[in-house]
């Protein structure tokens, strides 16, 4: 036989709030009254569940006033905690909310949704990459069969918005591409200056920040404003009207997508990536130019040593360079937007495929300039 | 009593500063307004003596030069299902959106359980807040959340209960729109309707006194539909919850309204308001009769 307990008081703050619990002497009766709402769940939730979880006990709420959902679903869980659980004296207004919760708590719950295997789990992510690059290779080839459908009939060409996206990705650009531009010129020169110094070499600076800019660090840096400002906005832009199935609504109205929408966006950053890296490479050299004066170094000094270093394949190679960045850029933006799937959460993820694919495009292919430009002799 | 109106009487208990007398089964409302009495409204709705929990007086809502409707007043009593009904551009979401302090009116005062809307800020603004849950035309739930992790994120916010005990409530709401098996899915793996009813079920993951739903039906399957209103009804009569309801959807209107008013865009404002089978059935103003009647204005 259980031995008789002693009243317990009434829970902390029941009288300023309302409600009570009280663990009856002699039988396992856990009486509650007042008003059980949320707040007043809140507060009773662990000390009813443990009282609840020990001996079958009868939960006494002829005391209860008044119920809401939250309350009901305490009482519900309560009753469940210990098999011999029973509620006692539910007066009708709350017995008819407790019935609903009860109902409700007793639907089933959801399957658990079962997680593959490691092995199906690498054999998924293969497969799905595999798909990834056959998808990719399918979009590029689709691009190249537009690109040159429309080189037959330039007609088709929506000039208008080729003249927006340049607007968009170009003139709006221009000032951050002369702000970087400028500041790297001058960390460059600074860098550069300090160990040159030491062997009194410092006259090379404009040699080395030069040829630094026009065939690497101005069309790589260009490519990296252009995915983070315009490969994403594109990814953004058409991911959302994937989303709002605009894409498809063009497809039933046979119009192709790709004419529509990735030729312009594509051809914009191809046109605009040498004028950008163009810019950001004169602005450097004008950022060098004035580490240059602060270091005593006459402007004909540094343009003399530019004239002697720099040649003309130097300027062109870094100018196809930067074209080739602006094409794969703005391509793999699309690509990202067109493949983007359901919900906010899709835009997001395709504006940050289309910035990493971008940048991770531009180093992979500066590596392959590299090589093809020395194989070349250029 | 019934159990039905019992469970309204113990949500007006539960609410405490609410008062009890619209939990009872008064009358249906003989048409409040302008309608005059004719049909019962769906489920014993509160009588004109129920204590009125929205007075919005004299709204008007104007962007710019363009004014959407002028000097909109009206009462939404405790435990009643209000409609606000009325052609597409009207304005129906801009006065709901404006109640819920979404929008500021250009003229006029809203208070909700005597509290006044945009006269109020900081804590007694967030405890108003609390004291209210929205459905959201599109559901407005987190996509990168499963319905479980939406329900359960007003109550991590608001209230102390612990996690498994959140988790659990969380669970009773879901099953009480019906949704205890979709609960680990995402927003985006469901569908029109059942993101409806889990923007229903965040709604009162609070179990606030007063609900405001932007076109429920809106979208939806004539099934689907119609299991909405009989879920709006159920829980209007089972937890006494007031529900204002903005739609143009004349089943839905029929099938859930205790009381309702029309707003207008040529009249710039209110046209009437009553019992939506009364003025179905005995309004002499053309475009409500056009309305009611699917006419062609």
């Amino acid at each position: 036989m259980t031995p008789p307990e002693a009243p317990s008081p009434p829970a902390a703050g029941a009288a300023g709030r309302g409600f009570s619990l009280r663990a009856e002497a002699g039988a396992r009766r856990l009486v509650l009254g007042g008003r059980i709402d949320t707040e007043a769940a809140a507060e009773l939730w662990p000390r009813l569940m443990e009282q609840a979880a020990g001996a079958p006990s009868v939960i006494d709420i002829a005391g209860v006033e008044a119920l809401d959902t939250t309350g009901a679903t305490l009482l519900v869980s309560a009753e469940g905690a210990s098999p011999g659980n029973r509620i006692e004296g539910a007066r009708p207004q709350v017995a008819a909310v407790l019935d609903r919760v009860r109902t409700a708590l007793a639907a089933p719950r959801p399957k658990p949704v079962a997680g593959l295997p490691t092995l199906a789990r690498i054999g998924r992510a293969t497969v799905e990459a595999g798909r990834g690059a056959l998808d990719a290779l399918a979009f590029l080839g689709e691009l190249v069969v537009t690109l040159l459908g429309t080189l037959l009939r330039p007609g088709r060409l929506r000039f208008r918005e080729v003249l927006r996206h340049l607007d968009e990705a170009g003139t709006r650009a221009f000032p951050l591409a002369v702000l970087l531009g400028t500041l790297l010129g001058v960390i460059l020169a600074f860098q550069s200056a300090i160990p040159l110094r030491r062997f009194g070499a410092e006259i090379f600076v404009p040699n080395l920040v030069g040829i630094s800019l026009l065939r690497e660090l101005g069309p790589l840096m260009a490519g990296v404003i252009l995915a983070g400002r315009t490969g994403s906005a594109y990814a953004a832009e058409l991911g959302t009207m994937s989303v709002n199935e605009e894409v498809a609504a063009l497809r039933i109205m046979g119009i192709d997508p790709m004419a529509l929408l990735v030729l312009p966006r594509v051809l914009a950053g191809l046109l605009v990536m040498p004028v950008l890296s163009l810019m950001l490479t004169l602005a450097g050299l004008a950022g060098m130019t004035a580490i240059m004066g602060l270091l005593g170094f006459p402007l004909t000094t540094v343009t003399n040593q530019l004239a002697a270093t720099l040649k003309m394949t130097d300027l062109l190679g870094g100018l196809v360079k930067a074209a080739v960045f602006g094409l794969a850029i703005a391509a793999i933006g699309c690509r990202a937007g067109l493949g983007a799937g359901r919900g906010p959460r899709a835009v997001g993820d395709a504006a940050t495929a289309a910035v990493v694919g971008g940048i991770v495009a531009i180093v992979v292919l500066d590596g392959i300039f590299a090589v093809a430009y020395e194989r070349l002799g250029l | 009593m019934t159990a039905a109106e019992a469970g309204a009487a113990a949500m007006d208990a539960a609410r405490g500063g609410l008062g009890a007398s619209a939990g009872g089964s008064g009358p249906g409302d003989p048409g409040g307004g302008a309608g005059g009495g004719a049909a019962p409204s769906p489920a014993g709705a509160p009588g004109p003596e129920a204590e009125r929990v929205i007075e919005a007086r004299d709204l008007t809502a104007a962007f710019g030069a363009t004014t959407l409707f002028r000097h909109v007043s009206f009462d939404v009593r405790r435990g009643e299902v209000f409609v606000i009904l009325g052609g597409s551009g009207c304005g129906k979401s801009t006065l709901l959106k404006l109640m819920i302090g979404l929008v500021p009116p250009a003229e006029g005062t809203v208070s909700i359980l005597g509290t006044g809307v945009w006269s109020t800020e900081g804590a007694g603004r967030l405890a108003l807040l609390k004291r209210i849950g929205v459905m959201w035309q599109q559901g407005a739930l987190f996509g990168s959340q499963t319905l479980q992790e939406n329900v359960e994120l007003p109550l991590a916010e608001h209230t102390s209960l612990p996690p498994a005990a959140r988790a659990e409530v969380a669970r009773a709401k879901l099953g009480l729109v019906g949704l205890s098996e979709a609960a680990n899915r995402l927003p985006s793996e469901v569908s029109g309707g059942m993101l409806k009813r889990a923007g229903i079920a965040r709604a009162l993951a609070l179990d606030p006194p007063i609900l405001f739903l932007d076109e429920p039906s809106a979208g939806l399957d004539p099934i689907t539909s119609a299991g909405l209103d009989e879920l709006i009804r159920d829980l209007a009569r089972a937890l006494g919850t007031t529900f204002v309801v903005v739609t143009h959807e004349l089943a839905s209107i029929l099938a859930i309204g205790d009381r309702c008013i029309m707003l207008d865009k040529a009249a710039q404002g209110m046209i009437a308001e009553g019992d939506p089978r009364t003025l179905r059935d005995e309004s002499t103003h053309p475009t409500v009769r056009a309305f009611f009647r699917r006419e062609a204005a």
